[in-house]
């Protein structure tokens, strides 16, 4: 009798367990569908744009027609400055954080210190980046203001990915170093960076994608709506791509209506790749074990 | 301070604690050049927190602390200007073998490279000595740029000692190293470190009775934080001790 | 002590290295000194960057602050008149609610669609559709905001007006469900580490006394989760709240007190950002603008914070 109650209540449960199944797969699909329609219909209507003449044309006719080229360029040139800027600081910091830092008060103020730059909004970042590189470090509007905005908004991915692999390395190979005389920098240089390396680089793959697509930031720190000259050093404004789809979407008239799904295509794109190789890259590191 | 020839290793009054929970407390110890020490002892008796204190190993382990005094060749530990000296002429083997993820030869030139030997040859010879004198070169000769930490657990650990040697240490310091090894190697290994004995000092913790009375001169017992009794280790396993624990202990009545 | 030296020497073969050399500190321990403070000054830096930014800020709106500021006028008046001649205004309080409108909706979106999909992922999801799953919700996090801001403008603008036959389709509505997308991912993320970190004995203990999955969620999961869970949606708002591009294209960027989702709005954030090119450095407008960010900036800051003190709860227990 007992054992009869038992089947009943469950399959009766596992009704319900399939029911809630079913409701919680519906919020994922609600969620994700509408955005991959949407990355659709960016990949149809820009898709008929792309084309290699696109990458390599300066826009023409008042931003109406022509390619991006000067956009490219200026975004590999605010991503590659920021770069220099912030992955040197933030892997360091990271090592701090990870290699050094105690279990105490100051490292809580760092650690809330970094979710704090990831999370001030970005037009704040930009009113730092006019208010600091701009004018106070009399930097002008250029690439350098820029991207040391950028590279400050966005350090804290790579101190959150460099923390993240340097934790990977288990503590028994550090001790092992110490043991036999090592400084805790030669320990860092022979054991852990060379089996983090790998992890830090996600980041900074990852900090590239991200630092792409910042648009705020640079408005008023160093990227321009448009510029007639390629920029040829730091201290010169550039176009970007994500000011440039900005622009062309909000404040040129008469373009015609596929342009900017071209543009947002191409940055998007961009972005995507990145993340892509970036999460390929991880899921090759997690099959190659060293230990 | 000439009568304290020959002592390589002076301990006094030595407390450790982790935080408020004392590990260890009224240690004291001599020990001297050119012998196998023994120490023998249950779990939690405290003496892997030794080996950490006379390493200075305190430094990197979290809440540890300790009070008294521990003096390697004459020199207190506590107040020296390179600690990474100190470590540096004291190998430590842990129970948990540790191979590097780096390759086999570079596991076992990691210390002489620390040292500021770079020259090809001699790296070589440093890293064919130590592989042999630690049993394991037999083994690993033809592979020995692959992976020293995908090797066995028992390749590791012969791995480890080779690495400690590599450090060409005035102590050695062996905690359990035949936990993970098979024990014709362990026999291996034991017949080298009387070998060694003639290079350098030779602290071994064992939780192998009969492994501390086949090497040790000198035997202390550890029990719950204190150090029971030291004597010659003959004495100690032929009942001629002076507290019962140690006697019942030997004896395998406990632990 | 000379005497010790020798004897560890002669005892010693001579490749050892005498006992004066443990005082003896070589390139190396200075290089791990020098690289010590090195590591220490990056780590610092967080916490320089963090009041450089607040200090900045406050620089250029103090003056603001000190000489013109109502903050009665400022934080009540609905007249954001920065370019009025004779007597400009500046309230913010349109702006205040048109960021909060914008976020709220966003939130109603996004927090039961991000929980439900981080239940999903972590309790029901297994294998290779979990890691997809996974994938697919980080690849959504890292769409750049200026890209939500175009699809707002571009695609659900006419999609809005044609089904609800409104004039204008870029309003609350347009806005909070492009907010609510964008902030999605990232509270799902948050969400599923905070899930995943509930130890599975716990799910085992609520199976082995017979409880459904769904029970086993809701009475167990979900509680340990409850903080970490609360954190991800403080997370969520501030990122909201804080969010620029998207706000700037897909609201309409016009001053209203909302009645009606069906409104346009105009941002905070979206205010500076379209404003800051016009004004003259040092100007009335200017310091407002900035003023404008300093108070972003508390709230973010404070945001934050309990969202960082409730998730470090949930850890030290």
């Amino acid at each position: 009798m007992e054992g009869f109650g038992i089947s009943k209540t469950n399959i009766q449960s596992k009704r319900v367990e399939k029911l809630f199944r079913i409701i919680f797969l519906g919020m994922t699909l609600i969620l994700i569908l509408p955005v991959l329609v949407i990355l659709g219909t960016l990949i149809v209507k820009g898709g008929s744009v792309l084309s290699l003449d696109f990458f390599l044309e300066n826009p023409t006719n008042g931003m109406t027609a022509g390619g991006i080229f000067p956009a490219l360029l200026g975004t590999i040139w605010l991503v590659s400055v920021a770069l220099l800027i912030s992955v040197p600081i933030g892997v360091a910091a990271a090592i701090y954080l990870n290699e050094y830092a105690g279990d105490n008060i100051l490292t809580r103020i760092i650690n809330l210190a970094i979710i704090n730059l990831a999370g001030v909004p970005s037009i704040v970042h930009a009113l730092f980046g006019v208010g600091a590189f701009v004018m106070f470090f009399k930097f002008g509007t250029s690439i350098l203001a820029a991207s040391f905005t950028l590279a400050i908004m966005t350090m804290p991915v790579v101190i959150v990915a460099t923390k993240e692999s340097l934790q990977a390395v288990p503590i028994a190979f550090r001790e092992a170093c110490w043991n036999m005389g090592a400084t805790r920098w030669q320990t860092i240089k022979k054991v852990v960076l060379p089996n983090s390396l790998s992890g830090i680089l996600t980041g900074i793959i990852l900090e590239v994608s991200r630092t792409a697509g910042e648009t705020a930031p640079i408005m008023f720190t160093g990227a321009v709506f448009f510029s007639p000259f390629l920029p040829e050093g730091v201290f010169d404004q550039t176009m970007a791509m994500s000011l440039h789809l900005f622009v062309v979407a909000t404040q040129v008239p008469g373009v015609p209506e596929n342009l900017p799904y071209g543009v947002a295509l191409t940055l998007i794109g961009m972005v995507l790749i990145m993340n892509s190789v970036s999460i390929a890259f991880r899921f090759y590191l997690r099959g190659k074990k060293k230990w | 301070m000439v009568n304290e020839n020959g002592i390589k290793l002076k301990v006094r009054n030595l407390e450790i604690s982790y935080g408020d929970t004392v590990a260890l407390s009224g240690v004291n110890l001599d020990i001297h050049e050119h012998e196998i020490f023994g120490i023998i002892g249950p779990a939690n008796s405290g003496k892997t927190s030794l080996l950490k204190a006379i390493n200075r190993m305190d430094q990197f382990t979290k809440g540890m602390h300790y009070s008294g005094d521990i003096h390697f060749s004459g020199r207190d530990v506590r107040h020296l200007k390179n600690i990474y000296a100190l470590r540096s002429r004291i190998g430590v083997v842990f129970p948990l073998p540790v191979g590097l993820p780096m390759s086999i030869y570079d596991n076992v030139a990691l210390s002489p490279r620390l040292r500021g030997i770079k020259n090809k040859k001699e790296l070589d010879e440093i890293v064919e000595r130590c592989l042999t004198r630690a049993a394991l070169l037999d083994e690993v000769k033809d592979r020995l740029h692959t992976l020293g930490s995908l090797l066995s657990g028992g390749q590791q650990q012969r791995l480890t000692i080779a690495r400690a040697l590599s450090q060409e240490p005035e102590l050695l310091i062996l905690d359990e190293f035949s936990i993970a090894v098979d024990p014709v190697t362990t026999m291996r290994i034991e017949d080298i470190l009387k070998d060694l004995k003639k290079d350098m000092t030779i602290i071994l913790v064992t939780n192998l009775v009969q492994q501390a009375r086949r090497l040790a001169k000198r035997v202390a017992f550890f029990l719950n934080g204190e150090c029971v009794e030291i004597g010659n280790t003959e004495d100690l396993f032929t009942g001629k001790t002076m507290d019962q624990r140690t006697t019942d202990y030997i004896q395998g009545k406990f632990g | 002590m000379e005497d010790l030296n020798s004897i560890s020497l002669n005892s010693q073969n001579e490749k050892n290295i005498g006992s004066d050399q443990l005082d003896q500190r070589n390139l190396d321990w200075y290089i791990d000194k020098a690289v010590s403070m090195i590591v220490f000054i990056a780590g610092i830096s967080a916490i320089i960057f963090i009041v450089g930014i607040f200090l900045f800020i406050a620089k250029e709106g103090l003056s603001f602050i000190i000489k013109d500021m109502d903050f009665t006028e400022f934080f009540t008046s609905p007249y954001w008149e920065p370019s009025d001649e004779d007597a400009p205004e500046y309230g913010i309080l349109a702006l205040i609610l048109g960021t909060a409108s914008v976020t709220g909706l966003a939130m109603l979106i996004a927090i039961p669609f991000s929980l439900g999909t981080a239940i999903y992922i972590s309790e029901f999801a297994t294998g290779r559709t979990k890691e997809f799953l996974k994938i697919l919700v980080e690849l959504l996090a890292a769409i750049p905001s200026v890209v939500w801001g175009f699809i707002g403008l571009t695609i659900m603008n006419p999609i809005i007006i044609k089904l609800f036959n409104v004039p204008v389709g870029l309003n609350i509505l347009n806005a909070g469900v492009i907010l609510g997308l964008m902030a999605a991912p990232i509270m799902t993320s948050i969400a599923e580490d905070t899930l995943k970190a509930v130890p599975d004995h716990y799910r085992e203990a609520a199976e082995a006394l017979g409880a459904t999955k769904w029970q086993m969620i809701y009475k167990v999961v979900l509680p340990a989760a409850k903080n970490g869970l609360l954190g991800a949606v403080l997370l969520g708002v501030g990122r909201g709240f804080g969010e620029t591009m998207a706000v700037l294209m897909a609201t309409g960027h016009s001053i209203n007190i909302p009645t009606s989702i069906f409104d346009s709005v105009r941002a905070l954030t979206a205010t500076i950002a379209a404003e800051l090119g016009e004004t003259a450095q040092g100007s009335e407008h200017y310091g407002a603008l900035f003023t404008i960010g300093i108070f972003l900036f508390l709230i973010t800051f404070i945001i934050n914070l309990s969202a960082d003190l409730i998730i470090r709860g949930v850890r030290k227990k």
